[in-house]
């Protein structure tokens, strides 16, 4: 039964109902193809032995007739997410063989709905980076590579680890974390599906944190529905999480298939970029015109504040970063650099533990807090904020239920071709993203087509706070235009 | 507004971030331009709007004043690098 891999999470659900497989068999197919996969990095961890245990106990309630929603399915964890007795880095030096005691809200809950854990996946260290290049485990590889080309291409990041084991069919489905872009940025490289859900939504503690006001866990899937299931076991009130919203968890997978007439879908002029490629523009059209036939009304909008998000993300991100990252001292776990005396010790131990991109970013963010700069800084930015959020606002007052872009200013790249000389040109990459972060507002990446060169693209569908469900209904009708995409194997 | 050396052997500091003498030219370079990036900000008219403090419109949960946890000593010092009993381990602070 090679073929178990390819499934969709819903189309293994109905297997693993039916009996025509166990989630032992499904489980031990995916670690297969991990094993035969362990070129493209995606996996940090692998955890056979328990996720066969997993699959077992998974297999034994099924036949109770007790299996939760997630009964038997087999999935990757961010190595954001804080595992009890596994090995958790966030893919920085500085957490060395940190083994929580605990686990993260988020897992606890996938593995309540009866889910089957594979093992940890690559992420750019601390989240900090749009390629998967900044982890201290080394770059992943893209399943998608250019046609007729050998070269090895970023899978985006953070979540570049997530997104090429769910792509490359390693995974059913992975967590994955959204700051500025780190869950639908991959999903649109990739071919897979991503969503950013509302901040609040679901519960932050146990994951490392990185910026805290912007911070959302979220999936990555093989097709919307399939993200609209992972959601729903994802989400919920947390009382550990004093930003978690405590409202009910809807049936997303409910919204799949739901008429999407009538619905009023904005196209922000802010978006269209000077020089922006062909193919994006074309597949925002192609975009545009498949929701129109399915009845749905496109007007232009306009977000005026949009080009100050990008600038704004990079001050309000770093400042929190070097806040949350005060804790890595190599006294309490981790890393530790002797040194003469505390001090010495404290600065040792960053500097040995910390990687350039996050060095750099915990530096911004101390200088932009620092004493006489943190009106002329933060507070600016924090203002900017409120008027990108403001923008938001005022195109849904207007009526208008999601908002469609594409999902990235390109499609995937070399390993080592962008942010070399000069940083911003990778932040670029976040460009059409980070503003739903800024507002805390969902936002979906839907594989939509591909490029010249036959690398995947993704459109972007932002929707009104804690309405996901209008964009799983308007995520399906681009999933049924543009079909599913899946790389051919090379690894 | 950008940085200059002695700022960015500052700011290393502050970070606790130890930072060699020939680390700091390609550091600064790459502070300056991020900084150069976000000095478009200054354009935008931000007068009388509030910053932002919270993401969503939500009152704060405040939780019962009472003891939810505890107990787990072993547990918070599992992963510390150098320990003694239920202590963690520092170089001398005091004198």
């Amino acid at each position: 039964m090679t073929d178990l891999t390819s499934l969709t999470l819903a189309e293994a659900r109905k297997g693993l109902a039916d009996k025509t497989f166990t989630s032992l068999e499904l489980t031990d197919a995916h670690l297969s193809a991990i094993e035969a996969a362990r070129v493209l990095n995606a996996f940090v961890m692998e955890t056979p032995d328990q996720a066969r245990d997993m699959a077992r106990e998974a297999d034994a309630k099924i036949a109770k007739g007790e299996g939760g929603p997630l009964a038997g399915i087999p999935l990757g964890i961010k190595d954001l997410f804080a595992t009890k007795g596994v090995r958790t880095t966030a893919c920085s030096k500085i957490l060395g063989n940190f083994v929580p005691t605990y686990e993260s809200t988020v897992t606890s809950q996938l593995w309540r709905d009866g889910a089957v854990m594979l093992g940890k996946l690559n992420n750019d260290e601390f989240a900090m980076g749009s390629a998967n290049e900044t982890s201290c485990f080394g770059p992943v590889g893209n399943p998608w590579r250019r046609e007729g080309s050998n070269t090895t291409l970023v899978p985006g990041g953070s979540s570049g680890g997530s997104a090429s084991a769910v792509a490359a069919l390693l995974c059913m489905g992975a967590t994955a974390t959204d700051t500025g872009g780190s869950i639908r940025q991959p999903a649109a490289f990739t071919a897979t599906v991503g969503i950013k859900p509302t901040y609040g939504r679901c519960s932050r503690w146990g994951i490392v944190a990185f910026a805290s006001s912007l911070d959302q866990a979220g999936p990555i899937a093989r097709s919307v529905r399939d993200a609209a299931m992972l959601l729903r076991s994802m989400a919920g009130h947390d009382p550990k999480d004093t930003t978690s919203v405590d409202i009910p968890v809807p049936d997303y997978e409910a919204a799949i298939g739901k008429s999407v007439k009538g619905m009023k879908i904005g196209i922000p002029k802010e978006y269209r970029l000077d020089g922006m490629p062909a193919e994006i523009e074309k597949l925002w059209g192609e975009g545009a015109a498949w929701l129109r036939s399915a009845g749905a009304e496109l007007v232009e909008v306009s977000l005026p504040h949009t080009k100050y998000a990008l600038p704004a993300y990079y001050i309000v991100a770093p400042a929190e970063a070097s806040s949350n990252l005060a804790r890595y001292d190599g006294v309490r776990y981790g890393l530790r650099e002797q040194g003469k005396n505390i001090i010495e010790l404290y600065e040792n131990t960053r500097a040995e533990g910390f990687g350039a991109e996050v060095r750099r970013r915990v530096m911004i963010g101390t200088y932009v807090l620092s004493a006489g700069y943190y009106d002329a800084y933060y507070l600016r930015a924090q203002k900017v904020r409120t008027l990108i959020k403001k923008d938001f606002e005022d195109c849904f007052a207007k009526g208008v239920d999601a908002i469609l872009t594409p999902a990235t200013p390109s499609a995937a790249f070399g390993i080592g071709e962008k942010g070399g000389a000069d940083p911003v040109e990778m932040y670029l990459n976040d460009i059409f993203t980070v503003t739903v972060n800024m507002a805390g507002l969902p936002g979906i990446a839907v594989p939509a087509g591909k490029d010249p060169q036959g690398l995947p693209l993704g459109l972007q569908l932002i929707g009104r706070p804690f309405e996901e469900e209008t964009l799983f209904s308007l995520g399906e009708v681009i999933e049924q235009a543009a079909g599913r995409f899946t790389p051919a194997r090379w690894w | 507004m950008s940085v200059d050396a002695a700022t960015v052997r500052r700011i290393a500091h502050l970070a606790r971030i130890a930072v060699s003498e020939d680390e700091v030219p390609h550091l600064q370079g790459e502070l300056n331009a991020m900084l150069a990036f976000v000095e478009q900000l200054s354009e935008v008219n931000v007068e009388g709007v509030e910053p932002m403090t919270s993401v969503t419109p939500m009152q704060m949960k405040k939780r019962q004043d009472v003891v939810n946890d505890g107990d787990i000593a072993d547990d918070i010092v599992a992963n510390a690098p150098a320990t003694e009993g239920h202590f963690f381990l520092v170089p001398k602070v005091v004198e």
